[in-house]
């Protein structure tokens, strides 16, 4: 088995940057996203309060059902889309192989 | 505009800022504290009012809206005085080394320290994505209910499914002629009583509720005359109102820290651990805004700062006195008059 897997986040210039997140240390896509220095506040550390890690899911395989918490925090965000999560809540696994992100400005 | 005259200038009344107070208060230095927002408690009060903390000594489990509570308590006998819901904008320093600290709205507080506790930025609504929003900004649009007399009679538009959303929603259906809540949802975040009561007061018809829709556009020449709702993402729906309020919570921006010449790395105030002083002499950055080699953004390590900073400002603040540090059982909690 893979011990990594990669996510990609699109650039407002279109351009994908790849990104390599590791599968045994239970990291969630905010903090690989925070580790390779994207600008994700995630001021709440993860909790699912401040939705400062907002980013809207372009490409992926099947995703993780949303939380109440999460649902509840992005149902209230005025940038939210359809295709919308919180990068805390999405654990890494080997299903988010090939994930593509945009990281969504807030305010 | 109002003008203040003290000895600190403390920006930012999180945690840190607060328990600065007392430890200027206990060197007889006079504090002013300022904020962006309406209350005291930084990210305590405005993301995680009641939720344990268990690290702070002495308080096996503390709620954080509790320990801000404590320490409005603990730093009384030194009355400090507060501009609040006011965002620091810039910083001069005058000819003697002594600072004016100017807010958005012109207040102006003239001071020999400046202590910055300005923990993640000051906290900005977050703002729709709507064209010429900001356009109406003082004109019918209003991201806070400061006052809410100020709508008497009007009619409003809220939108928004938080509790703060909610709270409004039923406070404003008394008073004002017409309410009117958008949510782009169709359950709503927040206490389940708050949202039981606006979905039972719709059905009496004292709220308009529209819900799986988004407020699109803002009409009128100088002030706001109606908005467009997006009902279902499909249909336009023109309402006639006084106010737009959107309610979407707050997000953090470092802001015009950025602008006031002070080194920075990462967003973040570089100090020097000593003092916890910056690279401008009088200048202080103490809590989550500063960094050092082996920077914890934790509550203990930003009053650990704030105790150091007060000990160096004393010698601004002071000149010509000699510092000799007495611990509080010494002399007790001298009140400053
Ligand atoms: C969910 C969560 C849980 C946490 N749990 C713990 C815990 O258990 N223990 C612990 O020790 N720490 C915890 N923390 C971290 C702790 O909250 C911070 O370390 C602490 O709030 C820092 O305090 P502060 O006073 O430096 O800044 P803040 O609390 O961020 O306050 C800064 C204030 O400055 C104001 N401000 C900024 N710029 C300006 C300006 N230009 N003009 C006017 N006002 C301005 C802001 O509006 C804000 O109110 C937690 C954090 C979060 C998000
Ligand atoms: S980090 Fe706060 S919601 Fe994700």
């Amino acid at each position: 088995m893979k011990d990594a897997i990669n996510i990609y986040v699109e650039q407002e210039s279109g351009e994908r940057i790849e990104l390599e997140a590791p599968l045994d240390m239970n990291l969630s896509v905010m903090e690989v996203l925070k580790a390779n220095e994207f600008p994700v506040q995630a001021v709440c550390g993860g909790m699912a309060i401040c939705a400062t890690c907002h980013v809207e899911v372009l490409e992926s395989g099947p995703l993780p059902e949303m939380n109440d918490d999460e649902a509840y925090m992005l149902e209230t965000l005025p940038h939210a889309t359809d295709s919308s999560r919180l990068s805390c809540q999405l654990r890494v696994n080997p299903e988010l192989d090939g994930l593509v992100v945009r990281i969504m400005p807030e305010a | 505009m109002s003008k203040i005259t003290t000895d600190l200038c403390i920006v930012g009344a999180g945690p840190v800022g607060l328990f600065a107070v007392f430890e200027a208060g206990l060197l007889k230095m006079r504090c002013h504290v300022v904020d962006a927002l309406p209350a005291v408690g930084g990210q305590l009060s405005e993301i995680y009012p009641k939720k344990p903390i268990y690290d702070i000594p002495g308080f096996p489990e503390v709620l954080a809206g509790d320990l801000i509570k404590n320490l409005e308590q603990q730093i009384a006998p030194f009355h400090p005085t507060f501009t609040l819901g006011e965002r620091v904008e810039d910083l001069e320093k005058l000819e003697d080394g002594s600072f004016i600290v100017r807010t958005v709205d012109g207040t102006e507080i003239a001071c020999k320290v400046v202590v910055i506790a300005g923990g993640l930025g000051s906290f900005e609504p977050r703002k729709p994505a709507i064209e010429n929003l900001e356009k109406f900004e003082k004109h019918g649009v209003e991201y806070m209910v400061r006052d809410p007399e100020h709508f008497r009679d009007k009619r409003v538009v809220l939108a928004g499914g938080g509790d703060s959303a909610l709270d409004w929603a039923i406070y404003l259906a008394g008073l004002c002629k017409e309410l009117t809540l958008v949510h782009r949802g169709t359950t709503f975040r927040g206490a389940p009583e708050s949202a039981a009561k606006v979905l039972s007061m719709a059905e009496e018809g004292q709220i308009k509720l529209i819900l799986k829709s988004n407020v699109s556009e803002v009409h009128g020449e100088n002030e706001l005359e109606a908005v467009t709702v997006m009902v279902d993402n499909t249909t336009p729906h023109r309402i006639e109102t006084d106010y737009f309020i959107p309610l979407f919570g707050l997000v953090p921006k470092l802001g015009p820290i950025e602008n006031w010449g002070l080194e920075l790395d990462k967003n973040a105030i570089v100090v020097d651990t000593e003092a916890y002083s910056t690279n401008v002499p009088g200048v202080y950055a103490i809590g989550d805004i500063n960094t050092y080699p082996g920077k914890l953004k934790l509550i203990l390590c930003g009053f650990h700062e704030a105790a150091l900073m007060a000990q160096s400002a004393y010698n601004i603040v002071y000149p010509d006195k000699k510092f000799v540090l007495k611990y509080t059982t010494v002399n007790g909690i001298q009140e400053l008059q």
